[in-house]
């Protein structure tokens, strides 16, 4: 353990500037051969980089593919292009062993805690299985399952009970000690909350950010809620089909949106002030954003076009290129 | 030193016998059939002590008998004992028999396992192989095999575990596959368990439940095609005892000694009936057969319900002021479990023609059961206790199932969280919105078609001609739930029930269907009740809310008091735990809580429901607390202290336990 540690402030020390995770033009295609070829890549040419104890939030729609770079990072989904560099190693492709080595320190927490605990395994058979896999004694897993039973609010007795046995926002919280039991550096949360109540969505929420304070960990944390994400993000990037349409930091993305996609995004969003409410109601509709289409879009252009109140020809025949607008990058021509 | 056998199969194997053996012995038939099985293994392999005869002794003196008490079950045309064989074949046969069970289930569960795990291509293979399999005559085979190699009975009966793997594989695939894509899988691959890995630990577990009930009807086929094969002259060589063999000689004798067939028949039947005895046992699901449809008897329960709950005196409220049009006045609603436990107590409020209602609070508050109550949708062995429902004067509680056929769709219609569970996904749009057009405005079916159209329109779908055409599932949710609201118009409703209508959609989408929501009140007048636990929707929308907590309405009035000055400690956490309440800029460092969770009913307290979990909680709190005036316009609120908060205008503080501190002791304890 404390090698471990002494390691850690050394490649720290080395490289304080080397991005905790760099995705760099990640494509993935869903299905095979020529049927991949014919639809648009579920994730089209992504790129972002998390930093030491940095959070990122992955801001879209369903069907963004948010989810999807969340798995292909885990090494859950191959991926068709582009590179994912885990601390400056390329792990795009990396194998079983190598995934082995990494699933320590690389962990997540999914969004259904009824599905993400094996219902057959004890609570804490569950917790020990990532440390057994590591070489921990039964034992000493067993200690430690407690211990991180405890520190996620649960009581110890916790590892010989079921899943079934706690409610939905124990059974995230069991989830949330599962990935952190092996000290990770690095959690993708996808959607980690949104299937929780608010009290119990307000407790996850607080645990994970106090989690990362205290261990300095990195979060990509991948929501469909932009209030949620920036509780927690420093940094936003938000996705359309695919597609970045803006990131930056947190406060820049959701006070003063610059892609018309994040204005609509951001306005939708309701607040539970009826007078601002209705405020906001105002204001997106004036945006004039039209309803999502079945249609696809022309692969050339700008994946918003179709529902853009601003969008003009080139729009259609021309995918904008992310640039510095203020303190975010925008994918817009006319931000 | 403790030794380092991991706990965990142990426990779930445990926790497996302990589940299979309680359903294995719930069924009469299950415990008949181990008890039977039990009982032929335990005499065949002690057989050579307690067997009167050797299996080859003859007895002149008493061939073809009947039972006799020397022959308890009788001779054979040899004076063979019949007990004796019977009982020296058994093991051979049961033993045999479960070579191929082996072979067959574990081949079968292997191949669906490795095609579940190792991808689409693998898989294709496989299934292409086992089809070509099953699609060999069996009996060809195996006497192709006989005439190879002599009749070796477990190696024919392990190749018919082959054959049989094949119907095996089809049934654990789907299984296997829907195992494989549970999120505990990805979690484990994540971990960096191996394929295999994760398919004995994972996948396994779960099968056992198929595992096991095939296995005892494969052991059924098993005994009965050796059976057969040994009455076809396939048996085991000449002098040693088999039960197909047995048969095969008393049909020699069936005319002359009809008898020499009932033992070794009636043993063999029992056997195979045993086994499927013992397979329904363990294949049966605790509460399969549980419908969805209330029983004649839960029917007749509800029916007397309603009968006392329409005897009760109309309360002082006025029903003739209820009349109006378009009016729902629930009072003092009640709900329970039959025979039991109450769901939803006392529950009181007003809707008015043309305004939007909200029923705000976390799952198990009771504010969909309020809301399914409105529509006598109940799930069955739940029923109204209490209260009225009255719409339009008519108390909705007491109304008998047919009345409620009359107003459901007409008068008051439901739409759900998920809006595919509305539509049917065997029908088009078009087919299903046009039918419920014919039905509940009696229309012809030209008309009906054009009044889809203009309902299409009117929920703000552009191209409806091609929505009409549409399968469900060829449409998006937004798009999905536009249409389910659409079919809940059809019958021109004047209430609309929403359950939560917008919480499966995107925050884009959900705006759109709330300023749907809100122009066809506009423009139709009719009111909407809608169930929801989000407090932006409520300020979106709902002109009043009622929160409820714990199966009871613990503040009410008009939205904007409530959200902008809630009086009940429990408004003022939910407020304080929602992200949305906060923007960027003044986003707290960590959100307000509320400790512990919803009780469960039957913990609900005699006091105040929410005192347990109460910042606020005093000794007062601990007897029952009225609904009383909020002060502020018809505000109500359910709390002692409602008054003296307001004035000291305290905040739910986010008080969680210093979790740094708990984390150093812990650390310490593992150092």
């Amino acid at each position: 353990m404390s090698i471990e540690t002494a390691e850690r402030q050394d490649t720290a020390a080395v490289a304080p500037e080397q991005p905790m995770l760099e995705v760099k033009d990640l494509v993935v295609r869903y299905g095979r051969g020529r049927k991949a070829a014919a639809v648009p890549a579920a994730v089209d040419g992504v790129s972002f980089s998390i930093l030491p104890g940095e959070t990122v939030g992955l801001v879209g729609e369903s069907g963004s593919g948010k989810s999807t770079i969340g798995k292909a990072i885990l090494g859950l989904q191959k991926s068709a292009g582009g590179t994912i560099a885990y601390q400056g190693e390329d792990i795009t492709h990396a194998g079983a062993a190598k995934r082995r080595a990494l699933g320590g320190e690389l962990r997540a927490v999914f969004q259904d805690p009824n599905s993400s605990l094996n219902p057959r395994q004890t609570v804490g058979a569950s917790l020990a299985e990532p440390l057994r896999l590591r070489g921990v004694t039964a034992a000493e897993a067993r200690e430690k399952s407690e211990a991180m039973l405890e520190r996620v609010g649960l009581p110890r007795e916790a590892v010989d009970r079921y899943p079934s046995q706690f409610s939905g926002g124990q059974r995230q919280r069991i989830a949330v000690a599962r990935a952190l039991i092996c000290d990770p550096r690095l959690v993708v949360c996808d959607e980690a909350v949104s299937a929780l109540d608010l009290s119990t969505q307000a407790q996850v929420l607080n645990l994970l950010a106090d989690l990362r304070d205290e261990r300095g960990l990195s979060y990509l944390f991948i929501a469909h809620d932009i209030s949620v994400v920036q509780f927690l993000a420093q940094r936003v990037v938000v996705l359309y089909r695919g597609q970045v349409m803006e990131s930056g930091p947190a406060a820049a993305v959701t006070e003063a949106p610059k892609h018309p996609f994040t204005q609509a995004l951001v306005a939708a969003s309701p607040v539970p002030r009826p007078a601002e409410q209705a405020q906001r109601r105002a204001a997106r509709e004036a945006l004039g954003v039209r309803t999502a289409a079945a249609v696809a879009v022309s692969p050339g252009g700008c994946p918003f076009s179709q529902r853009c109140p601003l969008a003009t020809e080139l729009c259609t025949s021309e995918r904008p290129a992310l640039r510095k607008v203020g303190a975010s990058d925008v994918a817009c021509h006319y931000a | 030193m403790i030794p380092s056998v991991a706990p965990a199969p142990l426990q779930r194997k445990n926790a497996l016998a302990r589940f299979s053996a309680h359903r294995l012995f719930a069924s009469p038939g299950g415990v008949a059939g181990v008890i039977w099985l039990a009982a032929i293994v335990a005499a065949s392999l002690t057989a050579q002590w307690w067997l009167p005869y050797k299996t080859e002794d003859q007895d002149f003196t008493a061939v073809l008998s009947g039972p006799t008490a020397a022959h308890w079950l009788g001779t054979d045309e040899l004076g063979r004992d019949l007990l004796s064989r019977i009982f020296a074949a058994a093991a051979g046969t049961l033993g045999t028999s479960l070579i191929t069970v082996i072979v067959g289930v574990g081949l079968g569960t292997v191949l669906a396992m490795l095609a579940a795990a190792a991808g689409e291509r693998v898989e294709a293979v496989i299934s292409r192989v086992t089809e070509i399999m099953m699609s060999l005559p069996g009996t060809v085979i195996i006497l192709a095999v006989i005439g190879a190699v002599g009749t070796n009975i477990p190696l024919i009966m392990a190749i018919l575990g082959v054959l049989i793997s094949a119907g095996i594989y089809r049934v654990m695939l789907g299984q296997a596959k829907s195992l494989q894509s549970q999120l505990y899988v990805d979690a484990a691959k994540v971990d960096g368990v191996s394929t295999p890995g994760i398919s004995l630990r994972h996948i396994l577990p779960g099968l056992t439940n198929t595992i096991v009930v095939q296995s005892a009807l494969i052991f059924a086929v098993g005994m009965l095609i050796q059976a057969g094969l040994a009455f076809i002259g396939f048996g085991p060589p000449i002098p040693q005892p088999s039960w197909g063999g047995m048969i095969q000689g008393a049909s020699q004798h069936v005319y002359d000694a009809p008898w020499l067939m009932v033992p070794t028949g009636a043993v063999l039947a029992l056997t195979v009936l045993a086994a499927n005895a013992i397979g329904n046992a363990l294949g049966k699901t605790p509460n399969a057969t549980s419908s969805h449809l209330p029983s004649a008897a839960a029917r007749r329960r509800r029916a007397s319900v309603v009968a006392a709950v329409g005897a009760a005196p109309v309360a002082a409220a006025g029903t003739h002021d209820a009349a109006a049009k378009g009016q729902l006045s629930v009072r003092g609603l009640c709900i329970g479990v039959d025979g039991g436990t109450p769901l939803v107590t006392d529950v009181s409020f007003d809707v008015e023609q043309g305004t939007v209602l909200g029923l705000v609070g976390e799952s198990g508050c009771g504010k969909t059961m309020t809301a399914l109550s409105l529509l006598g949708l109940l799930p069955s062995g739940v029923s109204v206790t209490g209260g009225q429902i009255l719409w339009n004067g008519k108390n909705l509680a007491a109304a008998t199932e047919r009345d409620m056929e009359g107003i459901r769709g007409r008068d008051i219609a439901l739409i759900s969280q998920e809006p595919m569970r509305a539509l049917d996904p065997m029908f088009t749009v078009g087919y299903q919105l046009t039918a419920a057009i014919r039905r509940l405005r009696k229309t012809g079916k030209a008309e009906a078609r054009n009044e889809a159209l203009s309902l299409l329109e009117k929920v703000g779908i552009v191209d409806a001609e091609r929505i009409l055409k549409t399968y469900p599932h060829q449409i998006s949710g937004g798009m999905a739930q536009r249409v389910a609201i659409a079919l809940a118009l059809s019958g021109r409703p004047r209430l609309l029930v929403a359950d939560e209508p917008t919480t499966a959609l995107d925050v884009t989408v959900q705006a759109e269907i709330l300023s749907l929501l809100r122009s066809l009140v506009k423009d139709t007048g009719m009111s909407v009740v809608m169930v929801t636990h989000d407090l932006g929707v409520v300020a979106d929308i709902c002109d009043n809310v009622a929160v409820m907590y714990a199966g009871q309405v613990v503040e009410s009035g008009r939205t904007a008091n409530i959200l902008d000055n809630p009086r009940h400690p429990y408004t003022l956490a939910l407020l304080a735990a929602d992200p949305h309440a906060n923007s960027a800029a003044d986003m707290p460092e960590r959100l307000a809580t509320i400790s512990g969770q919803v009780p469960q009913p039957k913990d609900w307290p005699a006091g105040c429901r929410f005192a347990a979990r109460c910042q606020f909680a005093g000794s007062a709190c601990a007897t029952p607390v009225p609904l009383l005036a909020s002060g502020s316009e018809e505000g109500l609120v359910r709390c002692v202290k409602a008054d003296e908060l307001a004035v000291e205008g305290l905040e739910w503080l986010a008080t969680e336990v210093p979790t740094h501190r708990v984390l150093k002791i812990v650390e310490k304890d593992l150092a």
